[in-house]
């Protein structure tokens, strides 16, 4: 597509870039939108999760006769009811999964591996009876010691969680299992004479706690499958042809037998990219041959579904005087939870990548532990990483007096720069955002007693992957459009932006909906900031083909070869007719009977070509030194959108990600007392932050254009989690004058090292 | 289970010696409890329809209100938050705008959290409850209510009408901080409410100083009379409040605080809680 991407870019641009409505807007704010627990089917039953009060066990025996026996009890599911499978890995989002262990973390078999694992399901006609059936479940369990921190987890006289687990990326393999899944490491050049050229280094040891994506929709769905075996499903997810095929994989149906539709979603950050009802409902819905809905509670939620990563990680950085980095190393061990697959590969991959480097290595280790396991969440693993390196770099240029941003546009990567994980990099933004931070008025204006500025930068690679689309000019001249990626941002506004900026009509002829997985072939999920960029390519390419053929059209009415027609603002020209003859979209479409039938299109794709996007963040907090509360104060997100098709949705995103950053940098932290139970399983004590806490997000988008996309759309929905991290810990660092290396920076936490200064 | 609104105290006392019976403010906490099956009552019996019990009345000897009152209508009455700054403040504080409405000085008393908002406030402002019993009603000092977290002095049968809060006369002042992670929808970590008056000569005439959180109910700092009365406010005599409040923690490590940041804060809050009474007073 890049031939056609240059004349993009050039062209006057009508509608994208502008901030219309969007269409999903009204139903929103009217709460007509249905989300994941909005639908009900008649006989519908409820479905329950009896779920482990242990972190580890071995399940001895499960007997659900009693269960079975209640009266008003429908099915009831166990490990059973599952075939058990091989050890496969495949990709889900920016994370892998495997099958053996993903049929063990719907529901466990042989153990449990962390309080909240699912142990049973029972389906049942109401809610009280379904619970009555759980306590009627008997399980025997033989407690198993536990560990729930990775260097606890990797010494060699640990609770082994699985005694099968060889450590992969090793030479020569391990011969004893451990808690070790992986292994990996990416860098290049001579660090050992990179440090020998520094003049200063710095060496230091981080730690982050695990987080929870925190949306506030909670897991739910609504299963049907018929007495011939048709499974429908209705759910709250990212990806509906993912869930369709790590279910039909589960249950042993083929991927025709079960058809997924999309609800509204209300927040997935990368958390609903991975099954754990889904599953279980279609299982019950399959034995009782009736729907059945199932809803977790927030404490299920919060036990039992995947946060992203704690970690332990090691930082060296090597520097000359004036700031130039002469090597940079690493070592990064993530939290995996129960199962293999933390985001330790793009982690360790993105740790130095704002930088040019040239020596630099990034070690990574994948640990289990007893904790629910890990999934995706926004730029899963950059967050980690690059707080412990944009840490470090805001020290060295506390010690070397520089500005945190000259220090940061001296080491800069740009286009051409050979990224720590291997590849050349294209055009990106990272000194556009630095430049734009720089002049920002923030950047300058003055601070009080006990303040401090943090600034820090981030970068995330952002996918592409395979989509497809339809298109329909409808018999009026208006225009259905159908997707297969869910709408999490808005993209929904930016497909029929796109679409209508191609065809030259308003946007308001353009219906875009998102279609099941019946109506469109395969599309991966909505993910990896791909949607925009990745469906956005799809849906261009459609109007592009759907133009060809509506130009075929009025050749055909015009009896004129298809070379006299031009299309021009959502007309059908005759090229160069002295009297200029027209066809409007309307017309064509109400002559589409006589011209060979309905006027339909489509694009598949395997979209490549994603680019980086890069941002840089500034913080201002005040910290109180006598309680070590953190306030902050002003906040502006920089960041290279590369084309912002819908600004107000690109701000939304930035906003939204340093928000979450702000939580996780201040307050957010699982508590658990020392049998492995969660103590804070609610939002009251899981600290993310109300609205009253942030002050109003300020956004400057840098558009550094993408060549490999027709606007030069970059991803932006994971970028802006990167940076805050390292912004607030560097802004309570310079407001106390003490370097902080753990997050959360808690009050406790602050005022214990204040007093200790 | 069984939902009564009676219009009569005397039908509230009867219906409450009920087994499983719970009275019913706001429903706030009952509500919350109730969702997430920690509660199972079998009877709830709503307040709201009882003469009073949502009334804010000014009075001879000072204000009544009402024990069902929401906290959105004390912290916009303009007289009442005028005399007693601090109270008002507190109860402000409980929740979030939607929750304000709703809540109530009764209920967040009689939930008996140890971290409860209003009640220091309360405590510190020398507030007395009207208790509802099966013969009628009594009196009580509301520091006299809670004895450990989720349990009150209550009697089977016993609700809470009311409270009557003192006249706030000449240069007196109140306060209330808490110290939350968050800015709303938390829970306090430590709690202070600050009462005081001042004589001629700008001396304490009386004070009382009550922290939360820090002990498994309100803690009313003891012995103030001699520290504190007929002296100057002077930075010894914040520092004497700091060390007395500290000494008077008994807190425990929980997901919501430790030992030493409560017992820490638990000063500073008194330092600050008492600087901003003591100016209310000053300014009157
Ligand atoms: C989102 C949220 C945020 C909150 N934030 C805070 C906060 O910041 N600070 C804080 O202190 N609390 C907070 N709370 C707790 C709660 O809102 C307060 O405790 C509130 O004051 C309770 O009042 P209510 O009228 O709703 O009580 P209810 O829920 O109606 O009753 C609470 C308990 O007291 C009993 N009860 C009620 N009235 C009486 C009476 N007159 N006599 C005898 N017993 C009675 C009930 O039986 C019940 O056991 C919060 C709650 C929620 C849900």
């Amino acid at each position: 597509m890049n031939d056609m991407t240059q004349t993009n870019l050039q062209k006057d641009l009508k509608i994208v870039g502008t901030r219309p409505l969007r269409p999903d807007g009204a139903d929103k704010v009217t709460g007509r939108a249905l989300f994941g627990a909005d639908k009900s089917l008649p006989n519908m039953l409820v479905g329950r999760v009896l779920r482990s009060p242990h972190a580890h066990a071995k399940i001895i025996s499960i007997d659900t006769k009693a269960a079975e026996a209640l009266p008003g009890v429908k099915a009831v599911i166990t490990s059973k009811d599952f075939q058990d499978l091989p050890s496969e890995f495949v990709p889900a989002g920016e994370m892998m999964v495997n099958f053996k262990d993903m049929t063990r973390n719907i529901m466990a078999r042989e153990k449990v591996l962390y309080e909240g694992h699912t142990v049973a399901a029972v389906a049942a006609i109401n809610d009280a009876i379904a619970e009555e059936a759980m306590a009627l479940i008997k399980v025997e369990y033989e407690l198993l010691p536990h560990v729930m921190d990775v260097e606890e987890a990797e010494k060699p006289n640990a609770p082994l969680l699985h005694d099968d687990m060889i450590t992969i990326g090793v030479e020569p393999a391990p011969k004893k299992p451990s808690n070790v899944a992986k292994r990996v490491e990416f860098g290049f050049g001579d660090l050992d004479k990179g440090f020998k050229e520094a003049d200063l280094i710095i060496e230091k040891k981080f730690s982050t706690q695990p987080v929870h994506q925190g949306y506030i929709e909670p897991h739910a769905c609504l299963a049907s499958v018929s007495e011939d075996g048709q499974g429908e499903l209705w759910v709250t997810t990212q990806g509906p042809f993912v869930v369709r095929n790590f279910c039909s994989k589960i249950l042993g149906m083929s991927t025709s037998q079960i058809r997924v539709t999309a609800s509204e979603i209300g927040g997935g950050f990368g958390g609903k990219t991975v099954i754990y009802l889904e599953p279980l409902a279609l299982a019950l819905s399959r034995k009782a041959c009736r729907p059945v809905k199932m809803v977790m509670s927030r404490q299920e939620v919060l036990m039992a579904s995947g946060p992203t990563s704690g970690a332990k990680i090691w930082v060296k950085i090597g520097v000359k005087k004036d700031g130039r980095i002469t090597a940079g190393d690493a070592v990064l061990k993530f939290q995996a939870g129960a199962f293999q697959g933390s985001p330790i590969g793009p982690g360790a991959m993105c740790a130095f990548a704002p930088y040019e480097m040239t020596n630099v290595r990034v070690v990574g280790y994948d640990i289990v532990v007893n904790r629910p396991k890990v999934a995706a969440y926004r730029a899963p693993g950059g967050p980690i990483s690059e707080y412990a390196v944009e840490s470090v770099m805001d020290e060295i240029a506390q010690k070397l007096n520089l500005d945190p941003l000259e220090l940061r546009l001296k080491n800069a990567a740009k286009e051409g720069t050979q990224a720590p994980y291997g590849p050349k990099l294209g055009p990106i933004g990272m000194i556009e955002t630095l430049e734009a931070a720089k002049a920002h008025p923030h950047y300058s204006a003055p601070l009080g007693p006990n303040q401090g500025r943090g600034v820090a930068s981030g970068f995330w690679f952002n996918i592409g992957g395979e989509t497809c689309t339809s298109i329909n000019i409808n018999e009026d001249g208006t225009v259905g459009l159908t997707l297969g990626t869910p709408d999490i941002g808005g993209s929904r506004a930016s497909m029929a932006m796109m679409a209508a900026e191609e065809l030259g009509v308003p946007m308001s002829t353009i219906r875009p909906i998102i279609g099941d997985t019946s109506s469109l072939g395969f599309n991966f999920l909505t993910g990896g900031s791909r949607v925009t960029f990745s469906s956005g390519m799809a849906v261009v390419e459609s109007v592009r083909e759907i133009i060809v053929e509506l130009r075929k059209r009025a050749a055909q009415l015009w009896d004129v070869s298809i070379e006299k027609v031009e299309w021009v603002s959502g007309h059908a020209r005759l090229v160069g007719s002295e009297n200029p003859k027209s066809l409007s979209l309307r017309e064509l479409a109400e002559a589409a009977g006589k011209t060979g039938g309905p006027i339909v299109g489509g694009a598949s794709i395997n979209a490549t070509g994603a680019g980086p996007s890069l941002a840089t963040h500034i913080v201002d907090v005040e910290v109180d030194p006598e309680t070590g509360r953190t306030t902050v104060l002003r906040y502006t997100a920089i960041q290279d959108a590369g084309k912002a098709i819908h600004p107000s949705y690109v701000e939304g995103q930035m906003q939204g990600g340093a928000v979450q950053g702000i939580g996780w940098a201040l307050n957010e932290e699982y508590v658990y007392d020392d049998n492995g139970k969660l103590l804070n399983p609610g939002f009251l004590d899981y600290r993310v932050p109300v609205c009253s806490d942030v002050p109003m997000i300020d956004t400057v988008i840098v558009e550094v254009p993408n060549p490999k996309h027709p606007y030069g759309v970059r991803g932006v929905g994971e970028t802006p989690i990167v940076p805050p991290l390292a912004a607030v810990s560097n802004a309570v660092s310079r407001a106390t004058n003490i370097r902080f290396n753990e997050l959360p920076l808690s009050p406790p936490r602050v005022l214990a090292a204040i007093e200790s200064r | 289970m069984e939902y009564f609104a009676p219009t009569q105290a005397s039908e509230a006392t009867a219906l409450l010696k009920k087994e499983g019976a719970y009275v019913l403010a706001g429903g706030t906490d009952l509500l919350v409890k109730l969702k997430s099956r920690m509660l199972k009552p079998n009877v709830v019996i709503d307040l709201k329809a009882l003469p009073k019990i949502k009334a804010i009345e000014k009075t001879t000897s000072g204000w009544w209100i009402g024990a069902a009152t929401p906290c959105a209508e004390i912290t916009e009455h303009e007289e009442l938050t005028k005399e007693w700054p601090g109270v008002c403040e507190a109860l402000g504080l409980i929740g979030s705008t939607q929750i304000q409405g709703r809540a109530s000085l009764g209920g967040n008393l009689c939930n008996a959290s140890p971290a409860a908002d209003s009640v220091p406030a309360v405590i510190a402002a020398n507030t007395i409850c009207v208790i509802a019993t099966e013969n009628g009603e009594r009196e009580d000092l509301v520091e006299n209510i809670v004895l450990s977290p989720g349990v009150t002095s209550l009697k089977p049968g016993e609700f809470i009408l009311g409270f009557k809060l003192p006249r706030s006369q000449g240069r007196s002042g109140d306060s209330y901080l808490r110290l939350i992670p968050r800015t709303e929808m938390d829970i306090a970590v430590v709690g202070v409410g600050v009462s005081l008056s001042l004589d001629k000569a700008g001396n304490l005439e009386t004070i009382r100083v009550c922290l939360g959180a820090v002990a498994p109910r309100q803690v009313l700092l003891p012995d103030l009379q001699k520290t504190c009365i007929g002296k100057q406010p002077s930075e010894e005599l914040v520092q004497t409040l700091v060390e007395l409040a500290r000494k008077a923690c008994s807190p425990i490590n929980d997901k919501r605080g430790t030992v030493d940041y409560r017992t820490t804060v638990a000063g500073v809050l008194t330092k600050r809680a008492f600087k901003i009474a003591l100016e209310r007073a000053q300014a009157k």
